[in-house]
């Protein structure tokens, strides 16, 4: 079924009787060639990409929830790519450019929404790392604009520009970065897999390997065994635990983040603002909803919501940029699991075992990255060779000394 | 969170800054032969259990002193708190 303006005229007049489920709900095989672990964002995009762009039809993704359950949808949608870092920068780059193009590619309204992505700065010192960083984006064919603090004041009149610690100096703009609506990330790309013939499997969780002479053989789960000639592994806050059923220790800790949704507003904001100084960054959604959130909780975490020291934090961040957002009154707060990695940047890699491939480490940043992940891991797993844009994702760079440190804390994950 | 400092009794979690597994304590020796292989894995390396969790946290707003406190990073209880000094001394270091 193709999704259509005519498709939705035709069905409003029959009383919408003839939409259909949008994936099927098949039985899993008793093996496949590739076995994709994780229906979030990445491993729906790996599965969708693998059939579309490498031709490889016998393909599954392992869910043991329902698909899209994950950090996939409960992330605050934010899409940029204004990385510093070379080996950041391309492969960002290369995301934003499949998210233009997402909606067509997949036929389904993803909700791809570019209004703006703006960083305010502070002080003197984060406006030469602002000009430095927008330099690196422009260097890289990125769009970047550089705002004095009236250049601010014209597209965010409502900031509180005479804070007194931290005073509005100007912002790094981001025209063409935005939001996407992510439940709909998922169903997309969970659709646009199923109809390349992808069996998307839910509530089947993967509890171990098959290995054997260092060869992966395939997965066993809670519905049996089921037997791959390669296994990719994209389970977000769960790589520690998964891939420590096949023997390995990784160089991620799990953090949780938490976010903030208020009540409907009016159109308000404009796009996305952040205000690295006071840990807060807001937009708004197409619902009215401020959509906003801070740093991680700090310790390491499995528990899928927050404590409330850090949404204190948060309000108060919120507070002190934006005083008007005291009256509006705060809907919901929630949290997901993170795989902070130990320099913060992700790892799409094969593993020391043959036939198990890793893709994870995608810290607070992850969802902007969900088709360049998906894309990259799916060049991985279909060639063994790592997509250029992903070539530094390497799972040994820590030992080899070549971290790609964006946010030069160290191996710190608590602090990224 | 409230933190049961074994000094100084009961305080909130607010008042200290996290590092990270208490098997930081164990620092490799740099002269042991494969101390090199030793500190990435002591550096990078985590278990990153989820449930029972050693970890050390700094009294930074407080006495200063480093803890090792035991908590489930699943439901956030937290079952035992020691000084990290006695640990280490309970395993031979002399500080
Ligand atoms: C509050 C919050 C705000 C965020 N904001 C942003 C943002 O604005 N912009 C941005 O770019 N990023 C953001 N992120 C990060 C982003 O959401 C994640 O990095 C990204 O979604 C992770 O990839 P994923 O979508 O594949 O993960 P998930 O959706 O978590 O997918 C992993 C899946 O694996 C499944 N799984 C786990 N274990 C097993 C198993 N044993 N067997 C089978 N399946 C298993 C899980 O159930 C889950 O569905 C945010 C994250 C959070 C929590």
């Amino acid at each position: 079924m193709r999704y259509s303006g005519f498709k939705v005229i035709a069905e409003a007049l029959t009383g919408h009787r003839g939409w259909k489920p949008v994936w099927r709900e098949p039985q899993p095989k008793p093996s496949y060639d590739i076995v994709v672990i994780g229906g979030g964002g990445h491993g729906l995009a790996t599965a969708y990409y693998l059939a579309k762009e490498f031709g490889e039809a016998n393909v599954a993704v392992l869910e043991k929830g329902w698909i899209g359950g994950g950090n996939v949808g409960r992330n605050t949608t934010i899409i940029r790519s204004n990385y510093l870092l070379p080996g950041n920068e391309p492969f960002y780059e290369f995301s934003m450019k499949l998210w233009e193009g997402l909606e067509q590619d997949f036929n389904y309204n993803a909700m791809v929404s570019q209004r703006g992505v703006l960083n305010l700065c502070h002080t003197d010192a984060q406006r030469d790392a602002f000009t430095r960083r927008g330099n690196a984006m422009r260097l890289h064919g990125v769009d970047a604009v550089l705002l004095d603090r009236d250049g601010v004041r014209k597209i965010a009149p409502f900031l509180n520009f005479d804070n007194a610690r931290f005073p509005i100096k100007g912002g790094l703009l981001q025209p063409r970065g935005g939001t996407v609506r992510h439940d709909a990330v998922a169903w997309g790309y969970a659709r646009g897999a199923d109809l390349h013939g992808v069996d998307i499997i839910q509530n089947c969780e993967v509890t171990g390997f098959r290995i054997e002479n260092g060869k992966c053989l395939g997965v066993e789960t809670t519905r049996g065994f089921i037997g791959a000639k390669k296994v990719g592994c994209a389970v977000a806050g769960a790589s520690s635990q998964v891939m420590a059923k096949a023997g390995m220790r990784l160089p991620i800790e799990s953090h949780v983040l938490q976010a903030f949704v208020s009540e409907g507003l009016k159109p308000l904001l404009p796009g996305v603002i952040t205000y690295g100084a006071g840990h807060f960054y807001v937009s708004q959604s197409d619902k009215g909803g401020l959509v906003f959130g801070g740093d991680i909780d700090g310790y390491n975490s499995y528990a899928q919501r927050g404590n409330l020291p850090v949404i204190e934090d948060v309000c108060e961040g919120g507070m002190s940029l934006m005083p008007m957002i005291g009256r509006a009154r705060l809907l919901r707060s929630w949290g997901g699991i993170m795989d902070m990695s130990m320099d913060g940047s992700p790892i799409i890699d094969r593993t020391d075992i043959q036939g198990l491939y890793f893709n994870g480490g995608w810290c607070y940043g992850g969802f902007k990255a969900t088709p360049a992940s998906g894309w990259c891991f799916a060049h991985l797993l279909a060639t063994d060779m790592p997509h250029l844009h992903a070539a530094a994702y390497r799972l040994d760079r820590f030992r080899k000394g070549l971290m790609i440190d964006e946010k030069g804390m160290g191996a710190q994950p608590n602090l990224h | 969170m409230i933190i049961n400092h074994p000094l100084l009794g009961p305080r909130d979690a607010q008042e200290f800054v996290y590092l990270g597994d208490a098997a930081l304590i164990d620092r490799p020796d740099w002269q042991a032969s494969g101390a090199v292989d030793r500190f990435y894995e002591y550096l990078y390396l985590r278990d990153n259990p989820a449930g029972m969790h050693r970890e050390l946290w700094f009294h930074e707003q407080g006495d200063r002193s480093w803890l090792v406190v035991t908590r489930n990073t699943v439901t956030h209880e937290i079952t035992s708190v020691e000084l990290a000094r006695d640990v280490a001394r309970s395993r031979g270091r002399g500080k």
